[in-house]
Protein backbone atom coordinates (compact mmCIF):
# COMPACT_ATOMS: atom_id res chain seq x y z
CA UNK A 1 0.00 0.00 0.00
CA UNK A 2 1.86 2.90 -1.37
CA UNK A 3 0.48 5.89 1.13
CA UNK A 4 1.42 9.20 0.05
CA UNK A 5 2.24 11.48 2.80
CA UNK A 6 0.24 14.09 4.02
CA UNK A 7 1.19 17.68 3.80
CA UNK A 8 2.18 17.62 7.18
CA UNK A 9 4.35 14.78 7.00
CA UNK A 10 5.99 16.16 3.71
CA UNK A 11 6.62 19.51 5.89
CA UNK A 12 7.98 17.75 8.68
CA UNK A 13 10.28 15.67 6.42
CA UNK A 14 11.25 18.36 4.25
CA UNK A 15 12.30 20.44 7.46
CA UNK A 16 14.94 17.32 7.70
CA UNK A 17 15.57 17.03 4.09
CA UNK A 18 16.54 20.47 3.27
CA UNK A 19 13.08 20.38 0.82
CA UNK A 20 13.02 17.45 -0.28
CA UNK A 21 9.96 15.63 -1.78
CA UNK A 22 10.05 12.10 -1.25
CA UNK A 23 6.96 9.57 -1.38
CA UNK A 24 7.86 6.42 0.88
CA UNK A 25 5.54 3.20 0.84
CA UNK A 26 5.25 3.74 4.64
CA UNK A 27 1.80 3.53 6.43
CA UNK A 28 1.39 6.76 8.45
CA UNK A 29 -0.28 4.61 11.07
CA UNK A 30 3.65 3.34 12.11
CA UNK A 31 5.10 6.07 11.47
CA UNK A 32 6.87 7.48 14.93
CA UNK A 33 6.65 10.27 16.21
CA UNK A 34 9.31 13.57 15.51
CA UNK A 35 11.55 13.61 12.79
CA UNK A 36 14.77 12.43 13.93
CA UNK A 37 12.92 8.93 14.21
CA UNK A 38 11.24 8.01 11.15
CA UNK A 39 9.89 4.91 10.90
CA UNK A 40 12.53 1.74 10.50
CA UNK A 41 9.60 -0.66 9.27
CA UNK A 42 7.48 -0.45 5.99
CA UNK A 43 4.18 -1.84 5.04
CA UNK A 44 4.77 -3.49 1.14
CA UNK A 45 2.63 -5.44 -1.52
CA UNK A 46 4.60 -8.17 -2.98
CA UNK A 47 3.19 -10.21 -5.54
CA UNK A 48 4.97 -13.90 -5.09
CA UNK A 49 3.97 -16.31 -8.26
CA UNK A 50 0.54 -14.71 -8.89
CA UNK A 51 -0.45 -14.39 -4.86
CA UNK A 52 -0.60 -10.81 -3.07
CA UNK A 53 0.89 -10.86 0.12
CA UNK A 54 0.71 -7.87 2.42
CA UNK A 55 3.80 -7.71 4.89
CA UNK A 56 5.28 -5.38 7.59
CA UNK A 57 9.44 -5.17 7.48
CA UNK A 58 12.05 -4.11 9.22
CA UNK A 59 13.33 -2.02 6.44
CA UNK A 60 16.70 -4.12 6.58
CA UNK A 61 15.00 -7.25 5.73
CA UNK A 62 16.10 -8.51 2.13
CA UNK A 63 13.34 -10.10 -0.19
CA UNK A 64 15.32 -13.59 0.57
CA UNK A 65 14.65 -13.44 3.93
CA UNK A 66 10.97 -12.44 3.33
CA UNK A 67 10.25 -15.34 1.09
CA UNK A 68 11.88 -17.84 3.14
CA UNK A 69 11.17 -16.65 7.04
CA UNK A 70 7.98 -14.33 6.05
CA UNK A 71 6.23 -16.25 3.77
CA UNK A 72 7.07 -19.71 3.89
CA UNK A 73 8.60 -20.03 0.50
CA UNK A 74 11.91 -21.84 1.29
CA UNK A 75 12.87 -22.84 -2.23
CA UNK A 76 14.58 -20.00 -2.42
CA UNK A 77 18.09 -21.10 -1.03
CA UNK A 78 20.42 -18.88 1.59
CA UNK A 79 24.08 -19.46 0.07
CA UNK A 80 26.51 -16.88 0.54
CA UNK A 81 23.54 -13.50 2.04
CA UNK A 82 26.45 -11.49 -0.38
CA UNK A 83 25.86 -11.84 -4.04
CA UNK A 84 28.83 -14.04 -4.79
CA UNK A 85 27.03 -17.65 -5.30
CA UNK A 86 23.65 -17.23 -7.04
CA UNK A 87 21.47 -19.70 -5.00
CA UNK A 88 19.22 -17.00 -3.91
CA UNK A 89 18.05 -15.83 -7.50
CA UNK A 90 14.51 -15.20 -8.40
CA UNK A 91 12.57 -13.33 -10.97
CA UNK A 92 11.60 -10.01 -10.55
CA UNK A 93 9.19 -8.66 -13.28
CA UNK A 94 10.48 -11.39 -15.66
CA UNK A 95 14.68 -10.73 -14.73
CA UNK A 96 16.72 -12.54 -13.02
CA UNK A 97 18.01 -11.02 -9.52
CA UNK A 98 19.97 -11.97 -6.64
CA UNK A 99 17.35 -11.78 -3.57
CA UNK A 100 19.77 -11.39 -1.10
CA UNK A 101 21.18 -8.04 -2.32
CA UNK A 102 17.16 -6.88 -2.80
CA UNK A 103 15.80 -4.86 0.25
CA UNK A 104 12.16 -6.34 0.45
CA UNK A 105 10.17 -2.83 0.26
CA UNK A 106 11.91 -2.32 -2.92
CA UNK A 107 10.25 -4.88 -4.50
CA UNK A 108 6.41 -3.69 -3.57
CA UNK A 109 4.49 -3.93 -6.11
CA UNK A 110 6.88 -6.29 -8.53
CA UNK A 111 5.83 -9.93 -9.86
CA UNK A 112 8.06 -12.26 -7.50
CA UNK A 113 8.84 -15.42 -8.90
CA UNK A 114 10.25 -17.50 -7.48
CA UNK A 115 11.28 -21.82 -7.78
CA UNK A 116 7.61 -22.51 -6.27
CA UNK A 117 5.77 -20.67 -9.21
CA UNK A 118 7.33 -22.56 -12.44
CA UNK A 119 5.38 -25.55 -12.32
CA UNK A 120 2.17 -25.32 -13.82
CA UNK A 121 -1.07 -26.94 -12.73
CA UNK A 122 1.85 -29.83 -11.34
CA UNK A 123 3.60 -29.99 -14.39
CA UNK A 124 7.24 -29.20 -14.30
CA UNK A 125 8.72 -26.49 -16.18
CA UNK A 126 10.82 -27.89 -18.73
CA UNK A 127 14.15 -26.86 -17.10
CA UNK A 128 12.90 -28.72 -14.05
CA UNK A 129 12.38 -31.51 -16.19
CA UNK A 130 15.26 -31.36 -18.06
CA UNK A 131 17.17 -30.84 -14.50
CA UNK A 132 15.92 -34.40 -13.53
CA UNK A 133 16.95 -36.17 -16.68
CA UNK A 134 20.51 -34.99 -17.13
CA UNK A 135 21.18 -35.40 -13.28
CA UNK A 136 22.01 -31.86 -12.98
CA UNK A 137 22.64 -31.66 -9.60
CA UNK A 138 24.26 -33.37 -6.37
CA UNK A 139 23.62 -31.90 -3.17
CA UNK A 140 20.50 -29.65 -4.91
CA UNK A 141 21.35 -26.53 -2.70
CA UNK A 142 22.26 -24.35 -5.36
CA UNK A 143 19.93 -25.94 -7.80
CA UNK A 144 16.18 -24.03 -7.74
CA UNK A 145 19.03 -20.60 -8.55
CA UNK A 146 20.36 -22.47 -10.94
CA UNK A 147 16.61 -23.44 -12.80
CA UNK A 148 15.73 -19.66 -11.93
CA UNK A 149 18.86 -18.62 -13.85
CA UNK A 150 18.42 -20.95 -16.59
CA UNK A 151 14.67 -20.17 -17.26
CA UNK A 152 15.90 -16.35 -17.67
CA UNK A 153 19.17 -17.58 -19.62
CA UNK A 154 16.54 -19.47 -21.87
CA UNK A 155 14.32 -16.49 -22.44
CA UNK A 156 17.39 -13.67 -22.70
CA UNK A 157 18.28 -15.83 -25.78
CA UNK A 158 21.70 -17.31 -23.94
CA UNK A 159 21.41 -20.31 -24.38
CA UNK A 160 22.52 -20.98 -28.34
CA UNK A 161 26.33 -23.06 -27.16
CA UNK A 162 27.95 -24.90 -24.12
CA UNK A 163 30.35 -21.79 -24.71
CA UNK A 164 27.59 -18.85 -23.92
CA UNK A 165 25.11 -21.41 -21.11
CA UNK A 166 28.67 -21.72 -19.26
CA UNK A 167 29.43 -17.78 -19.76
CA UNK A 168 25.78 -16.71 -18.97
CA UNK A 169 25.49 -19.26 -16.20
CA UNK A 170 28.52 -18.40 -13.99
CA UNK A 171 26.89 -16.42 -11.67
CA UNK A 172 25.56 -19.72 -10.42
CA UNK A 173 28.31 -21.40 -8.47
CA UNK A 174 27.84 -25.48 -8.11
CA UNK A 175 30.35 -26.85 -4.87
CA UNK A 176 29.41 -30.31 -6.47
CA UNK A 177 30.72 -29.30 -9.82
CA UNK A 178 27.94 -30.81 -11.43
CA UNK A 179 28.43 -27.55 -14.13
CA UNK A 180 28.59 -30.69 -17.14
CA UNK A 181 25.24 -31.76 -16.29
CA UNK A 182 23.93 -28.49 -15.77
CA UNK A 183 24.71 -27.04 -18.64
CA UNK A 184 23.53 -30.34 -20.73
CA UNK A 185 20.61 -29.95 -19.34
CA UNK A 186 20.23 -25.93 -20.07
CA UNK A 187 21.04 -26.44 -23.39
CA UNK A 188 18.62 -29.45 -24.19
CA UNK A 189 16.09 -27.17 -22.47
CA UNK A 190 16.87 -24.47 -24.95
CA UNK A 191 16.82 -27.03 -28.29
CA UNK A 192 13.11 -27.91 -27.03
CA UNK A 193 12.02 -24.47 -26.62
CA UNK A 194 12.87 -23.90 -29.77
CA UNK A 195 10.90 -26.85 -31.32
CA UNK B 1 23.13 -3.11 10.45
CA UNK B 2 21.51 -0.23 12.37
CA UNK B 3 17.67 0.18 11.23
CA UNK B 4 17.08 2.53 8.56
CA UNK B 5 13.93 4.39 7.42
CA UNK B 6 12.98 4.02 3.81
CA UNK B 7 11.84 6.49 0.83
CA UNK B 8 11.47 6.52 -2.71
CA UNK B 9 12.63 9.51 -4.36
CA UNK B 10 9.75 11.12 -6.71
CA UNK B 11 12.62 13.58 -8.24
CA UNK B 12 16.23 14.50 -9.04
CA UNK B 13 15.51 17.55 -7.26
CA UNK B 14 14.56 15.31 -4.05
CA UNK B 15 17.37 12.69 -4.46
CA UNK B 16 19.75 15.61 -4.26
CA UNK B 17 18.57 17.12 -1.14
CA UNK B 18 18.37 13.81 0.66
CA UNK B 19 21.83 12.91 -0.78
CA UNK B 20 22.80 16.04 0.75
CA UNK B 21 22.31 15.43 4.29
CA UNK B 22 23.94 13.43 6.58
CA UNK B 23 23.57 9.79 7.61
CA UNK B 24 21.60 9.37 3.85
CA UNK B 25 22.70 6.92 1.08
CA UNK B 26 21.04 7.16 -2.01
CA UNK B 27 19.80 3.47 -3.09
CA UNK B 28 19.73 2.15 -6.98
CA UNK B 29 20.93 -0.89 -8.40
CA UNK B 30 21.97 -1.98 -4.83
CA UNK B 31 24.65 -4.67 -5.59
CA UNK B 32 27.11 -2.85 -3.37
CA UNK B 33 24.98 -0.64 -0.76
CA UNK B 34 23.76 -4.05 0.40
CA UNK B 35 27.08 -5.35 1.07
CA UNK B 36 27.89 -2.34 2.32
CA UNK B 37 25.27 -2.64 5.14
CA UNK B 38 25.83 -5.95 5.70
CA UNK B 39 29.35 -5.74 6.84
CA UNK B 40 29.31 -1.94 8.33
CA UNK B 41 31.18 -0.41 5.71
CA UNK B 42 28.13 1.80 5.09
CA UNK B 43 25.64 2.92 8.49
CA UNK B 44 22.73 5.20 7.16
CA UNK B 45 19.95 6.19 8.74
CA UNK B 46 18.27 6.82 5.94
CA UNK B 47 18.36 5.00 2.53
CA UNK B 48 17.06 6.79 0.08
CA UNK B 49 15.37 4.96 -3.26
CA UNK B 50 16.05 6.74 -6.41
CA UNK B 51 15.21 3.53 -8.55
CA UNK B 52 12.09 5.29 -9.65
CA UNK B 53 13.52 7.70 -11.61
CA UNK B 54 12.92 6.47 -14.82
CA UNK B 55 14.82 9.95 -16.25
CA UNK B 56 17.48 8.81 -15.65
CA UNK B 57 17.31 5.55 -17.16
CA UNK B 58 17.98 5.65 -21.09
CA UNK B 59 20.88 4.68 -23.32
CA UNK B 60 20.89 7.60 -26.59
CA UNK B 61 23.12 7.90 -29.46
CA UNK B 62 23.54 10.77 -31.25
CA UNK B 63 25.63 12.39 -33.80
CA UNK B 64 28.53 13.49 -31.76
CA UNK B 65 27.91 10.96 -27.89
CA UNK B 66 26.60 8.31 -26.60
CA UNK B 67 24.53 9.18 -23.58
CA UNK B 68 24.23 6.91 -20.64
CA UNK B 69 21.48 7.59 -18.07
CA UNK B 70 22.96 7.28 -14.77
CA UNK B 71 19.97 4.05 -13.96
CA UNK B 72 20.61 2.47 -16.89
CA UNK B 73 21.67 -0.97 -15.74
CA UNK B 74 24.75 -2.49 -16.49
CA UNK B 75 22.84 -5.58 -19.00
CA UNK B 76 20.94 -3.13 -20.74
CA UNK B 77 24.05 -1.30 -22.08
CA UNK B 78 26.08 -4.43 -22.60
CA UNK B 79 23.42 -5.71 -25.01
CA UNK B 80 22.41 -2.36 -26.92
CA UNK B 81 23.39 -3.08 -30.28
CA UNK B 82 24.77 0.80 -30.42
CA UNK B 83 27.00 0.33 -28.09
CA UNK B 84 28.37 -2.91 -29.11
CA UNK B 85 28.79 -1.36 -32.94
CA UNK B 86 30.18 1.97 -31.80
CA UNK B 87 32.25 1.18 -28.78
CA UNK B 88 32.59 -2.70 -28.47
CA UNK B 89 35.28 -2.28 -25.29
CA UNK B 90 32.72 -0.78 -23.34
CA UNK B 91 30.01 -3.56 -24.50
CA UNK B 92 32.71 -6.09 -23.54
CA UNK B 93 34.15 -4.59 -20.26
CA UNK B 94 29.96 -5.14 -19.23
CA UNK B 95 29.68 -8.32 -20.84
CA UNK B 96 32.62 -9.51 -18.68
CA UNK B 97 32.11 -7.61 -15.38
CA UNK B 98 29.75 -9.59 -12.54
CA UNK B 99 27.33 -12.15 -13.50
CA UNK B 100 24.14 -11.61 -15.80
CA UNK B 101 21.83 -11.30 -12.24
CA UNK B 102 24.04 -8.77 -11.20
CA UNK B 103 23.76 -6.73 -14.27
CA UNK B 104 20.37 -6.91 -14.30
CA UNK B 105 20.15 -5.49 -11.05
CA UNK B 106 23.26 -2.67 -11.23
CA UNK B 107 23.22 0.47 -12.76
CA UNK B 108 25.76 2.61 -14.43
CA UNK B 109 26.54 5.17 -12.27
CA UNK B 110 26.42 2.57 -8.97
CA UNK B 111 28.88 1.04 -11.31
CA UNK B 112 31.44 4.10 -11.25
CA UNK B 113 30.19 4.56 -7.58
CA UNK B 114 31.58 0.86 -6.53
CA UNK B 115 34.45 0.54 -3.82
CA UNK B 116 37.61 -1.47 -3.62
CA UNK B 117 37.12 -5.30 -3.42
CA UNK B 118 40.63 -5.09 -0.66
CA UNK B 119 39.99 -8.03 1.13
CA UNK B 120 41.23 -6.22 4.12
CA UNK B 121 38.42 -3.07 3.15
CA UNK B 122 35.58 -6.11 3.13
CA UNK B 123 36.61 -8.22 5.82
CA UNK B 124 33.82 -9.08 8.23
CA UNK B 125 35.82 -8.67 11.64
CA UNK B 126 37.36 -4.87 11.17
CA UNK B 127 40.70 -4.93 10.22
CA UNK B 128 42.97 -1.54 9.53
CA UNK B 129 41.83 0.09 7.04
CA UNK B 130 42.34 3.70 5.95
CA UNK B 131 39.31 3.73 3.86
CA UNK B 132 37.17 2.04 6.44
CA UNK B 133 38.50 3.57 9.22
CA UNK B 134 40.61 6.55 8.40
CA UNK B 135 44.31 6.45 10.84
CA UNK B 136 43.46 2.67 11.26
CA UNK B 137 46.66 1.92 9.01
CA UNK B 138 46.73 -0.23 5.98
CA UNK B 139 46.91 -3.88 6.54
CA UNK B 140 47.39 -4.45 3.01
CA UNK B 141 51.12 -2.73 2.71
CA UNK B 142 52.11 -5.94 5.34
CA UNK B 143 50.12 -8.27 4.44
CA UNK B 144 48.59 -10.05 1.09
CA UNK B 145 49.45 -7.28 -1.45
CA UNK B 146 48.57 -9.97 -4.82
CA UNK B 147 45.79 -7.89 -6.03
CA UNK B 148 46.92 -4.42 -5.20
CA UNK B 149 48.38 -1.10 -7.18
CA UNK B 150 51.81 -0.89 -8.58
CA UNK B 151 50.94 2.83 -9.20
CA UNK B 152 49.42 5.54 -7.63
CA UNK B 153 48.76 4.34 -4.26
CA UNK B 154 50.34 5.68 -1.47
CA UNK B 155 51.73 5.26 2.15
CA UNK B 156 48.05 4.88 3.48
CA UNK B 157 46.41 3.22 0.91
CA UNK B 158 47.01 0.61 -2.39
CA UNK B 159 43.86 -0.42 -3.11
CA UNK B 160 42.18 -0.96 -6.66
CA UNK B 161 39.43 0.41 -8.61
CA UNK B 162 37.30 -2.50 -9.44
CA UNK B 163 35.03 -1.29 -12.25
CA UNK B 164 35.67 -2.92 -15.78
CA UNK B 165 33.34 -0.65 -17.43
CA UNK B 166 35.26 2.71 -15.93
CA UNK B 167 38.41 1.33 -17.62
CA UNK B 168 36.93 1.51 -20.91
CA UNK B 169 35.15 4.52 -20.42
CA UNK B 170 38.36 6.17 -19.54
CA UNK B 171 40.36 4.70 -22.78
CA UNK B 172 36.81 6.32 -24.29
CA UNK B 173 37.27 9.73 -22.40
CA UNK B 174 34.04 10.08 -21.41
CA UNK B 175 32.49 12.66 -19.12
CA UNK B 176 30.63 12.31 -16.05
CA UNK B 177 27.42 14.57 -15.78
CA UNK B 178 26.24 15.57 -12.11
CA UNK B 179 23.73 17.99 -10.66
CA UNK B 180 23.88 18.68 -7.35
CA UNK B 181 22.73 21.29 -4.57
CA UNK B 182 24.51 24.03 -6.86
CA UNK B 183 23.67 22.97 -9.93
CA UNK B 184 25.58 20.57 -12.98
CA UNK B 185 28.93 20.02 -14.16
CA UNK B 186 30.71 17.94 -16.11
CA UNK B 187 33.79 15.99 -14.67
CA UNK B 188 36.31 14.29 -17.37
CA UNK B 189 36.41 10.37 -16.13
CA UNK B 190 39.59 10.72 -15.54
CA UNK B 191 39.44 13.60 -13.38
CA UNK B 192 36.31 11.83 -11.09
CA UNK B 193 38.04 9.33 -9.02
CA UNK B 194 40.58 11.12 -6.58
CA UNK B 195 44.25 9.10 -5.45
CA UNK B 196 44.21 8.04 -1.99
CA UNK B 197 47.19 9.87 -0.73
CA UNK B 198 46.96 10.88 2.96
CA UNK B 199 42.72 10.47 2.44
CA UNK B 200 42.34 7.42 0.92
CA UNK B 201 38.51 7.41 2.49
CA UNK B 202 38.19 9.97 -0.11
CA UNK B 203 37.46 8.58 -3.65
CA UNK B 204 35.66 10.72 -6.02
CA UNK B 205 35.84 14.50 -6.08
CA UNK B 206 31.91 14.12 -5.90
CA UNK B 207 30.46 16.89 -3.50
CA UNK B 208 28.15 16.06 -0.99
CA UNK B 209 24.53 16.20 -2.50
CA UNK B 210 26.26 15.67 -5.76
CA UNK B 211 24.39 13.01 -7.92
CA UNK B 212 25.37 11.00 -11.27
CA UNK B 213 22.77 11.79 -13.91
CA UNK B 214 24.74 11.23 -17.23
CA UNK B 215 27.71 9.42 -18.43
CA UNK B 216 28.85 10.70 -21.74
CA UNK B 217 31.33 9.15 -24.61
CA UNK B 218 32.58 10.74 -27.74
CA UNK B 219 31.96 9.28 -30.85
CA UNK B 220 35.00 8.97 -32.97
CA UNK B 221 35.82 7.06 -36.21
CA UNK B 222 38.26 5.20 -33.56
CA UNK B 223 35.71 4.19 -31.12
CA UNK B 224 34.37 1.31 -33.06
CA UNK B 225 38.39 -0.23 -33.59
CA UNK B 226 38.23 -0.74 -29.71
CA UNK B 227 38.54 -4.01 -27.40
CA UNK B 228 38.39 -5.05 -23.62
CA UNK B 229 41.28 -7.63 -22.67
CA UNK B 230 40.49 -8.83 -18.62
CA UNK B 231 42.86 -11.48 -17.04
CA UNK B 232 41.61 -13.08 -14.12
CA UNK B 233 41.71 -16.14 -12.31
CA UNK B 234 38.43 -17.81 -13.47
CA UNK B 235 37.19 -17.67 -16.72
CA UNK B 236 33.84 -15.91 -15.95
CA UNK B 237 32.44 -14.24 -12.71
CA UNK B 238 35.42 -12.96 -11.39
CA UNK B 239 37.25 -9.58 -10.68
CA UNK B 240 40.19 -8.52 -13.17
CA UNK B 241 43.71 -9.17 -11.91
CA UNK B 242 44.77 -6.43 -14.81
CA UNK B 243 42.72 -5.26 -17.75
CA UNK B 244 43.03 -3.34 -20.58
CA UNK B 245 41.14 -0.84 -22.62
CA UNK B 246 42.71 0.25 -26.52
CA UNK B 247 41.31 1.93 -29.08
CA UNK B 248 43.23 2.39 -32.55
CA UNK B 249 43.61 3.96 -35.69
CA UNK B 250 46.19 2.32 -38.21
CA UNK B 251 47.00 2.67 -41.53
CA UNK B 252 49.03 -0.91 -43.15
CA UNK B 253 49.02 -2.10 -39.68
CA UNK B 254 51.16 1.26 -38.66
CA UNK B 255 49.35 2.67 -35.81
CA UNK B 256 48.47 6.32 -36.36
CA UNK B 257 46.43 7.17 -32.91
CA UNK B 258 46.14 4.53 -30.00
CA UNK B 259 44.39 5.31 -26.35
CA UNK B 260 45.02 2.77 -23.62
CA UNK B 261 43.75 2.98 -19.97
CA UNK B 262 44.80 -0.23 -17.40
CA UNK B 263 42.85 -1.72 -14.65
CA UNK B 264 43.76 -3.45 -12.05
CA UNK B 265 46.90 -1.70 -11.35
CA UNK B 266 46.40 1.61 -9.55
CA UNK B 267 43.72 3.27 -7.57
CA UNK B 268 41.65 4.12 -10.62
CA UNK B 269 42.00 3.47 -14.23
CA UNK B 270 45.49 4.71 -15.40
CA UNK B 271 45.68 5.83 -19.26
CA UNK B 272 49.54 5.11 -20.33
CA UNK B 273 49.64 8.49 -22.01
CA UNK B 274 53.85 8.07 -22.52
CA UNK B 275 52.60 4.95 -24.12
CA UNK B 276 50.10 6.52 -26.41
CA UNK B 277 52.45 8.99 -27.65
CA UNK B 278 55.19 6.33 -28.22
CA UNK B 279 53.18 3.82 -30.19
CA UNK B 280 52.65 6.58 -32.96
CA UNK B 281 54.15 4.91 -36.04
CA UNK B 282 54.91 1.33 -35.10
CA UNK B 283 53.35 -1.50 -36.38
CA UNK B 284 50.68 -3.54 -34.81
CA UNK B 285 52.61 -6.69 -35.20
CA UNK B 286 55.98 -5.62 -33.84
CA UNK B 287 55.50 -6.41 -30.32
CA UNK B 288 59.12 -5.81 -28.94
CA UNK B 289 58.49 -2.50 -30.26
CA UNK B 290 54.99 -1.78 -28.32
CA UNK B 291 56.39 -3.69 -25.38
CA UNK B 292 59.29 -1.01 -24.81
CA UNK B 293 57.22 2.10 -25.91
CA UNK B 294 54.87 1.09 -23.01
CA UNK B 295 58.00 0.92 -20.44
CA UNK B 296 58.05 4.63 -19.34
CA UNK B 297 54.51 4.88 -17.96
CA UNK B 298 55.60 2.21 -15.45
CA UNK B 299 58.89 4.15 -14.32
CA UNK B 300 57.12 5.42 -11.70
CA UNK B 301 55.34 2.00 -10.17
CA UNK B 302 56.17 0.63 -6.98
CA UNK B 303 55.72 -2.85 -6.96
CA UNK B 304 54.82 -4.28 -3.40
CA UNK B 305 55.65 -8.12 -1.99
CA UNK B 306 53.33 -10.26 -4.12
CA UNK B 307 52.22 -7.74 -7.68
CA UNK B 308 55.59 -7.24 -8.96
CA UNK B 309 53.85 -9.62 -11.67
CA UNK B 310 51.37 -7.06 -12.95
CA UNK B 311 53.61 -4.34 -14.19
CA UNK B 312 54.53 -7.40 -16.57
CA UNK B 313 51.21 -8.90 -17.12
CA UNK B 314 49.35 -5.85 -17.96
CA UNK B 315 52.06 -4.36 -20.40
CA UNK B 316 51.34 -7.35 -22.63
CA UNK B 317 47.64 -7.10 -21.91
CA UNK B 318 47.94 -3.49 -23.09
CA UNK B 319 49.24 -5.28 -26.29
CA UNK B 320 46.91 -8.01 -27.18
CA UNK B 321 43.79 -5.62 -26.69
CA UNK B 322 45.64 -2.86 -28.71
CA UNK B 323 46.15 -5.68 -31.60
CA UNK B 324 42.56 -6.92 -30.75
CA UNK B 325 41.42 -3.42 -31.11
CA UNK B 326 43.06 -2.95 -34.71
CA UNK B 327 41.78 -6.03 -36.23
CA UNK B 328 44.44 -8.50 -35.27
CA UNK B 329 43.09 -12.01 -34.29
Amino acid sequence: METRWTRREVLETAAVLGGASLVSPVNAAQRIAGSADEPIESTMHLSINGREHTLVLDNRATLLDALRERIGLTGTKKGCDRGECGACTVHIDGRRVLSCLTLAVTAHGREITTIEGLAKSGALHPVQAAFIRHDAFQCGFCTSGQIMSAVACLAEGHAGSEAEVAEYMSGNLCRCAAYPQIRAAVLAAARESRG
Amino acid sequence: MNPFSYARATDLSSAIAAASTEGTVLLAGGTELLNWLKEGIATPRRVVDINALSELDYIELNATELRLGALARMSAVAAHPDVGREFPALSIALEKSASQQIRNMASMGGNLMQRTRCPYFRAEVELPCNKRVPGSGCAAREGEDRSHAVLGGSEQCIATHPSDAAVALTMFDAVVRVEGPKGPREVPIDEFYALPGKTPHVETVLAPGEVIVQIAVPRSSMTPHSYYLKVRERASYEFALVSAAASVETEWKIIRTAKIAVGGVAPKPWRLRSGEANLVGVALDDEATMHRALERDFETARPGRHNGFKIELVRRTAIRALQAAGGMA
